[in-house]
């Protein structure tokens, strides 16, 4: 690969800053949050050209901006953020990518460390069971057409009403997991047949769920409030989206925007980047259908979640409120956001992309309500597999600097063949258990492409995004528990 | 003639460079290609039938559609293609005949999922060997 050769110029200790006049057509320049070690790395492919393509975005404000896990993606970085003016901007599904919704759900319980790891296998094998994973996994709900014109609308709230989880989950979900403005009429009928016999499974490729242990706490007030209060005790992470239905979504309006992209006579120097404004028609349709597949993931996640501690009920022979199975938090991802953000001293109504980036909403916000109104919203960034992850909160700094957004995992470094070629899925699993880390997996040989060697570290990542100020660690946890899809 | 298609890495997902005699041939390999990233080629059988027909704007779109209703199509009747004859074809339109196998577990071994092909690097281009794509795949 091409190393990128393009002039940086460093704004402080964690800020890199890439010139309008790098490229004729950017229209803001590009910020990227890294140290100067991780800045070597990420000059090795062209995620730094994709900063400075996606500044060419109609009405874009203030920056094309790149969190810390930045890595190459295609049109977007991973780990990209954008806040176009919805006035006169453009909406761009590359900004938001295939699996729309990807986000991250986190569960707390009373179970301590010591009550767990002895019936760990049980438990790993009782989850892996009740929850359909793997390539190509199908549900195990039936979800008519009907079911899912519902669902599209009301996301975590569809799974709540036919009985999966409690009310209090979307008090603990962004956007109480279901995204206003879906319209399952700009959804297609391929969308919908993708997405019926999918709803409720974790499919595969990066997607885990795992059980952790809690190894750090850097806030202890904080922490509480979000009811983990001491190393040891036991959490319960879900990762996964929208499965083939945002797939299907996002490749739909892709073919639309190509169109529009000439209709509106704009210039971008990667068709991947295709978009359109955000007040046309196809603009409307492509937010009220990217609506419909968050609120997919949104009711994919709850409904796992609630398998979850099905599961953990059946091993510890206790409900769920005697084990304290309370969610922490629920993000999303990938995603494009309508909000209001400030430019200038102007409130201004802006989309912002997200694409492999958290939003980090600081304390009083009003989208951030119940107990974390005085702390702020909790952000869950996931390490790679088998390795550790964050629970950190939003700031100011992050709604001043960066449209409220951070990191959202650690960002591959090395290619998923290059992974595979270094070592195998069987010697991966064995790792793991070596560190006493139970793994279940459908598919062993595609652990090597998720190997720990093949993400930057993520403890890299949060630090940089913790001194930089766009987020504040509370919580590092690492898993005794996997199961990969 | 060169291979028809060789596997290439991307930091965050995957693609194919592929090779045809004909612009025909290219997407027939590119097809072949896809469904070697999905499955163990070796494992399947090519006795079910299924016509696709595609029209799109211009090429580059034709190839990124006929890929992606491919995805499709496995994921949605669970066929795994082997084998592709494109009977019509046009810059902007095309007609096939794709031979293949309904998914099953226990004869099958399915590699990865892929979500997409996407418009990430692509380029056709032709040279005195005929033509060549590179296409990467969100997975």
């Amino acid at each position: 690969m091409t190393k990128w050769d393009g002039k940086l110029h460093k704004i402080d200790t964690y800020r890199w800053e890439i010139s309008p006049d790098y490229k004729p057509g950017m229209r803001v320049p590009g910020i990227v949050y890294a140290s100067d070690a991780m800045m070597e790395n990420i000059k090795e492919d062209q995620s730094l050209e994709q900063v400075a393509n996606v500044a060419f975005l109609p009405g874009i404000m203030k920056y094309s901006l790149a969190m810390p896990d930045i890595h190459w993606g295609y049109g977007f970085p991973i780990g990209g953020v954008a806040a176009t003016r919805v006035s006169d901007g453009v909406v761009s599904p590359g900004g938001v990518g295939y699996d729309i919704n990807c986000g991250v759900r986190l569960l707390r319980t009373n179970l301590t460390e010591d009550e767990v790891r002895p019936r760990i296998k049980e438990l790993i094998n009782h989850i892996f069971h009740n929850v359909p994973s793997g390539l190509g996994s199908e549900g195990k709900i039936i979800v008519s057409e009907k079911d899912l014109n519902h669902l599209m609308v009301e996301g975590a709230q569809w799974a709540i009403k036919k009985g999966y989880g409690y009310a209090e989950d979307l008090d603990a979900t962004e956007e109480t997991g279901c995204l206003q403005g879906a319209d399952p009429n700009a959804v297609s009928a391929k969308a919908i047949k993708r997405g019926m016999p999918q709803a409720g499974t974790l499919g595969s490729g990066n997607h885990f769920l795992e059980i952790q242990i809690v190894k750090e706490i850097y806030d202890q007030a904080a922490a509480q409030i979000m009811g983990i209060g001491f190393p040891g005790q036991v959490l319960v992470l879900i990762h996964t989206g929208s499965r083939g239905f945002g797939h299907q979504v996002c490749s739909d309006y892709l073919r639309v925007m190509e169109i529009a992209t000439t209709k509106y006579g704009i210039h971008l120097p990667d068709k991947q980047l295709a978009c359109t404004p955000i007040q046309s028609d196809e603009g409307k349709k492509y937010l009220a259908a990217m609506a419909c597949a968050a609120n997919y993931a949104w009711a994919n996640r709850q409904c796992i979640a609630h398998w979850i501690r099905e599961s953990f009920v059946m091993i510890f022979k206790k409900s769920a409120e005697n084990l304290g199975m309370v969610q922490v938090y629920d993000v999303a991802h990938n995603i494009a956001k309508l909000e209001t953000h400030h430019v200038d001293g102007k409130a201004v109504a802006v989309c912002v992309h997200r694409k492999g980036a958290t939003r980090a909403f600081p304390a009083f916000h009003e989208a951030v309500s119940g107990m974390y109104k005085s702390i702020g919203q909790p952000v869950l960034i996931p390490g790679d597999m088998g390795r550790v992850s964050y629970v950190a909160l939003g700031t100011e700094k992050a709604l001043a600097e960066t449209f409220g957004s951070t990191c959202h995992g650690a960002g591959r470094l090395q290619s998923r063949g290059a992974a595979k070629r270094s070592r195998r899925g069987s010697d991966i699993a064995h790792n793991l258990e070596a560190r006493g880390i139970t793994i279940k997996t459908g598919d062993v040989a595609a652990l090597a492409e998720e190997a720990s060697e093949a993400y930057k570290d993520i403890s890299e990542v949060i630090e940089v995004a913790d001194r930089s100020g766009i987020s504040k660690k509370i919580i590092m946890a690492a898993p005794i528990g996997v199961i990969k899809g | 003639m060169e291979t028809p298609f060789k596997i290439i890495d991307h930091t965050a997902d995957i693609g194919i460079a592929v090779n045809g005699a004909t612009l025909q041939q290219l997407f027939e390999n590119a097809a072949i290609g896809l469904f070697n990233l999905i499955i163990d080629s070796s494992t399947l059988e090519d006795y079910t039938e299924y016509p696709i027909s595609i029209s799109s704007t211009n090429r580059e779109s034709l190839l990124i559609d006929w890929l992606n209703e491919l995805i499709y199509v496995y994921e949605v009747e669970h066929i795994v293609f082997k084998r592709f004859t494109i009977t019509i074809f046009s810059d902007t339109h095309l007609e096939s005949l794709c031979f293949g196998d309904f998914l099953d577990n226990k004869r099958h071994l399915i590699k990865r999922e892929v979500k997409a092909a996407t418009y990430h690097m692509l380029s056709i281009t032709n040279d005195s060997d005929g033509f060549h794509a590179t296409i990467i795949f969100d997975i």
